[in-house]
């Protein structure tokens, strides 16, 4: 990525909204000396694939690209439900992208060294399951080696792994960045621990973002596989019966620990699957207060958002944000919303 | 060999491991019951340890920096996560050996891409995974192979033995920085050995004056246990 693309860390900006609705911004690296001792902040781990494959349809020659939507299984390379277009490249914006040759089952793709079955269509002509032919190891390293990440037509060069790898990333499942774990550094993760504040990971599946057609949006997010380690959950249950507040980087964490949060707010360890949708009906059970990235109305990361702060307020914060040249694709700056109503009254001060 | 398996479930890669101590490791850490991948420039020769270990193999080149990450990325997708990495592909500069005056400066390039930028590249890569099991068990570990040429001025080892110290003391620098994060790092040397890159070195050593690298691997595994004693052995999938 070119610099003038890549969001400079020590420029990077936050927005932190409070409990009352209280807006102030601040330096992104102003993280660090954030909330308060017995407070734990959870992020996702997972590495993101390089979920686009570039080849062609066999029977037809026809160009397309592969970009992998979602496991089938977590952990086997050797089936994903994928989306497929035809020809044309990142720099056409995905809902302007060429519709592929007609697919169907059975047909054969040519996707650099590997080769995918496709095993069923989806419901839709771009969605398929996809059956990657060989061993594991050998269709993992072909994916590796020939997939490029899913690129943004927002970004002028093309986006690398490093890119696309937050500074945490530990498990390769996310076919997008959790990219409000840019936000994150060691530096920063040093600073709370000094400072008595918890750090605990969940690995999230975190799925595309966009598909490139209205209806299939509508679809979005797929259903995601989370794991919640151990450690984790009883960090998460720890804090929150010591009074400390859970802070989520990121919508996927969210997700997973509010899925896998019980009616009494305690948070169970183990595999999961974040499948309903958190909107303005959800009642949080476990998370106090999210870090993401600007979201815009109309997405679902937005809607998410709207369990956290009423609309008038989200309304207002776009419009403070937009006045205040935030950046809000994936690597831009970032927004620290706490919950309107958060638990603990005595802590309503994020810092 | 030892064929224990204390280091059943422990996830370890190691770099430059179809020769010499790469190899050795890569047979005694999976001979211990350790899930191992390794990884070397060579398709066959990969091909050939993987089936006769059991390791995943990977193809790759550490000096390359675009191969880095399509290495990391095989290596905790297929180990599901990491608990050691250790760091053992060398280069040894210009061969034969050469004064510095006479050493190329693309020779020297080359010895600090592969021991020193691409140790400080995969690590770099792999250290989310490497925090993460750390998190989940107590320590994990990153063993970046060192030389008596990292700290003795030897004549005609300059490109090796500059970049060996310049690692010697990343390792040095990384260990302070990573203890609150509980992820160790050792730098081992592992003494002269009967490998290819010492043949090469010293083309006219007596093999019988040389460590066998089977011996310097039982040191190194040795100092990885004492390493990994203070881990909580919970083998629960930490993979969704």
């Amino acid at each position: 990525m070119s610099s003038a693309d890549r969001l400079d860390r020590a420029s990077a900006k936050l927005l932190i909204v409070d409990a009352r609705g209280k807006v102030r911004d601040v330096p992104r690296s102003a993280l660090a000396s954030l909330f308060s001792r017995g407070d734990l902040v959870v992020a996702n781990d997972a590495a993101t694939l390089p979920a686009s494959l570039r080849g062609a349809h066999v029977a037809s020659g026809e160009p397309l690209e592969v970009r992998l939507a979602t496991w089938v299984s977590v952990g086997d390379p050797t089936r994903f439900v994928a989306l497929a277009f035809g020809a044309g490249d990142h720099r056409t914006r995905t809902e302007d992208r060429a519709a592929p040759p007609p697919l169907a089952p059975g047909d054969r793709l040519a996707l650099g060294p590997l080769v995918a079955v496709i095993e069923r269509l989806l419901g839709h002509p771009r969605l398929v399951a996809l059956h990657f032919l060989g061993e594991r190891a050998s269709v993992l390293g072909g994916i590796a080696r020939h997939g490029r990440p899913i690129q943004y037509a927002h970004v002028a060069e093309p986006l690398a792994l490093w890119d696309v790898w937050t500074r945490i990333a530990a498990h390769p499942v996310a076919f997008e960045p959790p990219s409000a774990g840019f936000a994150l550094d060691w530096r920063t993760l040093g600073a709370w621990r000094r400072r008595g504040i918890g750090f605990a990971t969940l690995t999230h599946a975190a799925g595309i973002s966009s598909t490139g057609d209205l209806a299939l949006d509508q679809r979005l997010p797929f259903d995601e596989p989370y794991c919640i380690p151990e450690g984790t959950a009883a960090a998460v249950n720890q804090a929150k019966s010591d009074g400390g507040r859970i802070i989520a980087i990121g919508t996927t964490v969210v997700r997973a620990l509010e899925s896998a949060g019980g009616t009494d707010s305690r948070v169970g360890a183990g595999n999961g699957i974040a499948s309903g949708r958190i909107g303005r009906e959800t009642r949080l059970r476990v998370v106090d207060a999210i870090l993401t990235g600007v979201h815009q109305a109309g997405e679902s990361h937005f809607e998410l958002l709207q369990a956290f702060a009423d609309d008038a307020l989200l309304s207002d914060i776009s419009v403070l944000a937009m006045s205040r040249g935030y950046r809000t694709h994936e690597f831009g700056d970032a927004m620290l919303i706490e919950h309107k109503l958060s638990r603990h009254p005595e802590h309503q001060e994020l810092s | 060999m030892q064929t224990n398996s204390d280091f059943k479930g422990i996830r370890v890669a190691v770099t430059g491991g179809t020769s010499g101590l790469g190899l050795a490791l890569v047979r005694r850490l999976a001979a211990a019951g350790a899930r191992v991948a390794f990884v070397a420039r060579s398709g066959p020769a990969v091909e050939l340890i993987a089936k006769e270990t059991g390791a995943h193999g990977i193809v790759g080149d550490i000096g390359w920096k675009d191969d880095i990450y399509q290495i990391a990325l095989q290596i905790s997708g297929s180990l599901g996560g990491l608990d050691v990495l250790i760091n053992n592909a060398s280069n040894l500069g210009p061969t034969p050996l050469a004064p510095l005056a006479d050493t190329e400066c693309e020779d020297l390039e080359q010895a600090l891409a592969v021991n020193l930028l691409g140790v400080f590249r995969l690590t770099k890569a792999l250290f989310g995974a490497l925090a993460a099991s750390a998190r989940t068990s107590g320590a994990a570990l990153v063993i970046n192979i060192s030389s008596d040429a990292a700290v003795q001025a030897y004549p005609g080892w300059g490109a090796y033995g500059a970049s060996k110290a310049a690692l010697r003391h990343l390792t040095a620098i990384w260990a302070e920085e990573a203890k609150a994060h509980r992820i160790g790092f050792l730098s081992i040397d592992p003494g002269d050995m009967d490998t290819p890159l010492h043949a090469l070195a010293v083309p006219d050593a007596d093999p019988s004056t040389l460590k066998r690298p089977e011996h310097s691997a039982g040191e190194i595994v040795a100092a990885m246990r004492a390493a990994l004693s203070t881990r909580i052995e919970r083998l629960v999938e930490v993979h969704p």
